[in-house]
């Protein structure tokens, strides 16, 4: 793992009086996907969000392409080159799908090849392209939620619980497009369904309580059944 | 906040959109309602005029202290201090120019405002990005100290009010060419409450235009809806803001000259009156909509004039009590504006 994408090492978050991130290291190689999994509660949201500038972290460093962004500027963070799809999707009801896009694409104009390449990811968004965001169904969202994110090239994408409430269908394209994605760019997943995460992830990281408590290589995780079940627990029966 | 729950479509059924224009219907119909009660059809259309006319400078006055707090959760109660000091510096540059505001000539007249309302504007918007920076800036996300600081910043205001132009009451005297009426049939209109519909109508325009058709508008209405994500899309929410709250001033200036020349007299405390109406008109319309506070300050303001002319004891009572009419109906406002 030499010069990493992202590292964190040693981070801790307080929200408010509670102390959420107890010591994370985390370290995230270029290219490829690490899934970030572990039961509800496990603090996985709250590292996106600190990775994200949304908490700031109270302690620990986190770098990211060489330069240390704890404690920047959320719009500093996403021009740095991140991406975030957070687990509300956050898409802009009152906007419409393209004026989210416009939006996402902050250096200008969309590129047109990139944008039909977006299409054939999730065709759903050409279809309701000029309807506001708010008429579309849970999937539809999500995927506008990722589009948003991938309408201009970033180093990173950081997405939460994208399969989260979605129709098995549309899961099957976001597998689709997740395989393509991992190939243009770098992704932190975070992922409750294991067989989805499995099927795409070539790292994997198990968090518990607020700390990282397993990191190595996803097939190693998928075969060792054993492990799964102390890392991961109940977690895995109440989800697909 | 809640948002409507997504129709349930087959991945191929293109989505209904509901064009909600049940609110709009609602001025129409308090005027109709207000009729029977005024009895005479002309007294009927001077109160309905009179109260497009003030409903206009409410509006303009409401509109940025709408975004304000729907981009920020920013509750401004100082921002009654840009209508006076927008009233004060259009009485100054008034006075400068008395030669052509006391010829009868409406060309000559409408330069002199031009200039004061634009000395007014820009006045008022220099002193809401100081405010802001100044008075607000320290304690975003704290809404108690914003209440108690934002109502001290008018407190202070107000005195340096009284220091520049003094304590006593000012007349604001209107354009020769402005005074008097126009008769449309037998029905007298006020020249002034032509031209302030007039101004109230171009600035929603220019809003709706803004808001809808530029880059700039559509973060404006993404931060009203989720601050955090505009920011996390590398937008920086809080420039936008400083923007937006010191256009909302020199808009609050420009209603504080309209309103001093549509009461001809002017205190330092000319913006307490109206920003009582300002907050109901807010609260109806639904925080950060535009539209929801164009049609709540034509509701505000016809529920004014309508019972200032039946029943003048209960004028304020009468929009409280509308206010918790249309919150029983929508509790977020006629316009509510989708949440987090
Ligand atoms: N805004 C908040 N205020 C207080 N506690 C929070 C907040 N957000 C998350 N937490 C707490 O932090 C812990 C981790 O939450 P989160 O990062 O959302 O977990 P995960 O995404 O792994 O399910 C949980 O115990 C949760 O209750
Ligand atoms: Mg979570």
């Amino acid at each position: 793992m030499a010069d990493p994408l992202l590292t964190l090492a040693g981070v801790h978050t307080h929200i408010g009086q509670y102390h959420i991130l107890q010591g994370v290291d985390l370290v995230l190689p270029r290219g490829g996907m690490t899934v970030l999994l572990g039961r509800n509660g496990a603090g996985k949201t709250t590292t996106l969000r600190t990775v994200m500038g949304l908490w700031k972290p109270s302690r620990g460093t986190v770098t990211f392409d060489g330069r240390p962004i704890g404690g920047w500027p959320t719009p500093d963070i996403a021009q740095a080159g991140i991406a975030y799809v957070p687990e509300t999707m956050a898409v802009f009801a009152d906007l419409t799908v393209a004026e989210n896009m416009i939006l996402a694409a902050r250096s200008g104009p969309i590129d047109t090849a990139r944008l039909d390449w977006i299409f054939s990811l999730f065709p759903a968004l050409k279809k309701f392209w000029q309807f506001p965001a708010g008429v579309l169904s849970g999937g539809q969202k999500q995927m506008l939620a990722i589009a948003r994110a991938i309408a201009e090239p970033r180093t990173l994408l950081l997405i939460d619980e994208p399969t989260k409430g979605i129709a098995p269908a549309i899961i099957e394209a976001m597998i689709m497009a997740f395989a393509e994605l991992k190939r243009e760019t770098t992704i932190l997943l975070v992922e409750q369904n294991f067989r989805f995460a499995a099927s795409l992830g070539d790292h994997v990281a198990v968090m518990d309580d607020g700390r990282i408590v397993h990191r190595g290589a996803m097939a190693d995780l998928a075969r060792n059944e054993a492990l799964q079940q102390r890392l991961l627990g109940l977690s895995l029966d109440t989800h697909q | 906040m809640t948002v409507a729950p997504a129709p349930a479509t087959t991945p191929d059924a293109l989505p209904a959109i509901k064009h909600d224009y049940l609110p709009i219907l609602l001025p129409v119909a308090l005027s109709a309602l207000a009729l029977p009660f005024v009895g005479n059809p002309t007294t009927w259309v001077t109160l309905t005029v009179a109260a497009l006319a003030m409903g206009m400078m409410i509006f303009v006055i409401a509109s940025g202290l709408t975004l304000v707090f729907g981009l920020m959760d920013v509750l401004n109660f100082g921002h009654g201090a840009f209508i006076a000091v927008g009233a004060y510096l259009a009485l100054s540059v008034l006075g400068l120019l008395s030669g052509w505001v006391q010829v009868d000539a409406l060309g000559w007249n409408l330069m002199a405002l031009g200039l004061a309302v634009s000395v007014a504007m820009i006045g008022t918007g220099l002193l809401g990005w100081a405010f802001e920076r100044v008075i607000v800036k320290p304690v975003y996300g704290q809404h108690l100290k914003q209440i108690l600081i934002t109502m001290g910043g008018l407190i202070v205001a107000e005195q340096l009010i009284h220091v520049i132009w003094g304590g006593d009451q000012k007349a604001m005297a209107l354009p020769t060419a402005l005074r008097g009426a126009v008769l449309i049939g037998d029905v007298a209109i006020e020249k002034f409450r032509i031209l302030a519909v007039a101004v109230g109508v171009v600035v929603f325009v220019a809003m709706l235009v803004v808001l809808n058709r530029t880059r700039i508008g559509l973060l404006i209405r993404a931060g009203v809806e989720n601050a955090e994500m505009v920011e996390a899309l590398g937008y920086r929410i809080r420039r936008l803001f400083v923007g937006v709250f010191a256009v909302g001033s020199a808009l609050a200036g420009l209603g504080g000259v309209m309103w001093a020349l549509y009461r001809e007299t002017l205190t330092a405390a000319i913006g307490g009156d109206v920003m009582v109406l300002v907050f109901i008109v807010i609260i109806i319309g639904g925080l950060g909509s535009v539209g929801g506070c164009f049609i709540g300050a034509i509701l505000v303001a016809m529920m004014a004039n309508y019972t200032a002319f039946l029943l003048p004891k209960v004028a304020l009572a009468s929009n409280i009590l509308l206010m918790v009419a249309i919150l029983m109906w929508r509790p977020q406002g006629l316009y509510p504006v989708a949440k987090r």
